[in-house]
């Protein structure tokens, strides 16, 4: 070892709006007991697709978290990602810390951006003519104003950025904005991802790509690894945490909520939509995730798996672990996906399933993937079924795989003092 | 529902004021303090509501201007 120190980085607060509870504590309570925070879509009808449940955000009132005015200028994702800042930002203590804003950043992503304003705006210029395009079309719907957004409430001014990777921007962003910190460039990052598709366009288009599920129970639509998945379940929300340096957070009293230590991001180099099927892009960002953390594959103690639902993912997916850890050690480690209650954010999902790993870690219970009542025999590993298991783990590994072959794995550590 | 009436409702909703903060003598840039953008929707809700076109270059200062150019434009149609 040489004598420059490796900077540690640390989460201090978490914020999120989820189709379970537009709080860490509410989403949290959800999650670990087991809820279904999948319900019938009523944002529209989706009959004519035979599509027929949703995870939808439920009694979200932008005004409850920003001013009526400014939530009016915003589409429903940039609404979600800044509230979830709010939240993550109170509870790190920001909001009154004597913290150099020129050190603070933002990190926080969107698979699509503002698809309702897109959609509204295109029929309107549709139906009414060219000229009538009205002027917060573009401000509202570009897919960055969610970073600038947060920035402009959080008076965050360094590094601000938004990545688009799919299903995998919200993990991706956590893992960017950690080698921001990591290599010196901010002290403070908001990461994580927003998304707001439980509309007509964006569900239709999923639909038309046969990805989603044409179940009309809400409680068998979403069943990752089970044998009769049939697709996703579309969902919306948000979730950004709080990333620190150690050493900041620790001079000024932040709380520590867990620890950031591995990062891989890799590309399947293989098709559009569909996964490897041996999981091997995947497998090579797991490897990384565990190099950086300098941590053996049997160390990790949950995974919370990307486990989309959809025939492909899942079974790609266990590929990749079992390539990832070994198989031996893959046979023996728990994963679960809590898409199976939450249903699929797309760009926010890394970003909820963060805010998931931290608390497994910190809470000692590793989450359920509900719904799974019959194995499949290409996934074969300890998927927790039905309930929680009560379990203190020390390392977490958080998977996201996105369209275009995008593969993101970060690694979390529990927090037990410096 | 009169002409000013259905523009004070707009003006209301988009800058997040009290109806009676919008008067037609009212400066919307220097009382209201709407930046350009909010003057931009307020523009594109009005030629909505109406269905007119309204050019942006015409002067408009005050709640008055906007019921002025929209009454001369209803009437031209």
């Amino acid at each position: 070892m040489d004598n420059t120190q490796v900077t540690r980085v640390v989460i201090t607060g978490m914020g999120t709006i989820s189709p379970l509870g537009n709080s860490v504590d509410e989403f949290w309570k959800g999650i670990a007991k087991g809820e279904n925070g999948i319900g019938p879509l009523t944002k529209f009808d989706g009959e004519a697709i035979d599509i027929h449940v949703a995870a939808e955000v439920k009694d979200f009132k932008a005004s409850d978290f920003m001013d009526r005015k400014l939530a009016k200028r915003m589409d429903a994702f940039s609404q979600y990602g800044v509230a979830a800042s709010l939240e993550a930002m109170k509870q790190s203590q920001l909001d009154t810390a004597d913290v150099d804003p020129e050190r603070i950043g933002v990190i926080v992503g969107s698979g699509i951006g503002g698809l309702e304003t897109m959609q509204k705006q295109i029929i309107k210029m549709h139906e009414k003519g060219l000229d009538r395009v009205a002027p917060f079309f573009v401000p509202m719907a570009i897919g960055n104003m969610v970073a600038g957004n947060i920035s402009i409430a959080t008076g965050a001014k360094g590094p601000n950025l938004s990545l688009v990777t799919a299903c995998a921007s919200g993990n991706n962003s956590i893992g960017e904005a950690f080698r921001q910190i990591k290599h010196g460039y901010a002290d403070v990052m908001y990461a994580g991802g927003a998304e707001a598709s439980v509309n007509e366009i964006g569900i239709s288009g999923f639909a038309a790509l046969n990805a989603l599920s044409n179940s009309q129970n809400p409680d068998s639509a979403s069943i990752p690894f089970d044998k009769n998945r049939s697709g996703f379940v579309m969902g919306e929300g948000a979730g950004v945490i709080v990333l620190e340096n150690l050493q900041h957070a620790l001079d000024r009293n932040a709380p520590i909520l867990g620890e950031i230590v591995g990062y891989g991001a890799t590309a399947d180099s293989f098709h559009m939509t569909a996964p490897s099927p041996d999981g091997e892009g995947a497998a090579r960002a797991i490897r990384s995730s565990l190099k950086e953390a300098g941590i053996k594959p049997e160390e990790v103690g949950y995974i919370n798996a990307h486990g989309t639902s959809t025939p492909a993912n899942d079974s790609a997916e266990t590929s990749a672990i079992k390539l990832g850890l070994g198989e031996k050690v893959a046979y023996s480690t728990p994963v679960s996906s809590t898409k199976s209650m939450t249903g699929h954010l797309l760009g926010a999902a890394g970003a909820i399933e963060a805010i998931i790993c931290v608390k497994a870690l910190s809470e000692g219970v590793l989450p359920p993937t509900i719904g799974l009542t019959e194995s499949d025999e290409l996934c074969d590993l300890d998927y927790i079924p039905a309930s929680a298991r009560k379990k203190q783990i020390n390392y977490a590994l958080n998977n996201s795989l996105g369209f275009g072959g995008h593969n993101a794995v970060t690694c979390f550590k529990r927090w037990e003092g410096a | 529902m009169t002409t000013f009436e259905k523009i004070q409702e707009i003006i209301v909703d988009q800058l997040d004021k009290e109806t009676e903060e919008v008067q037609l003598k009212t400066n919307f840039r220097e009382e209201l303090e709407a930046d350009s953008l909010d003057l931009f929707q307020i523009i594109n809700d009005i030629e909505d509501e109406f269905d007119i076109k309204i050019e942006f270059d015409e002067g408009l200062n005050t709640v008055q201007d906007i019921v002025n150019t929209v009454n001369t434009q209803l009437e031209a149609k």
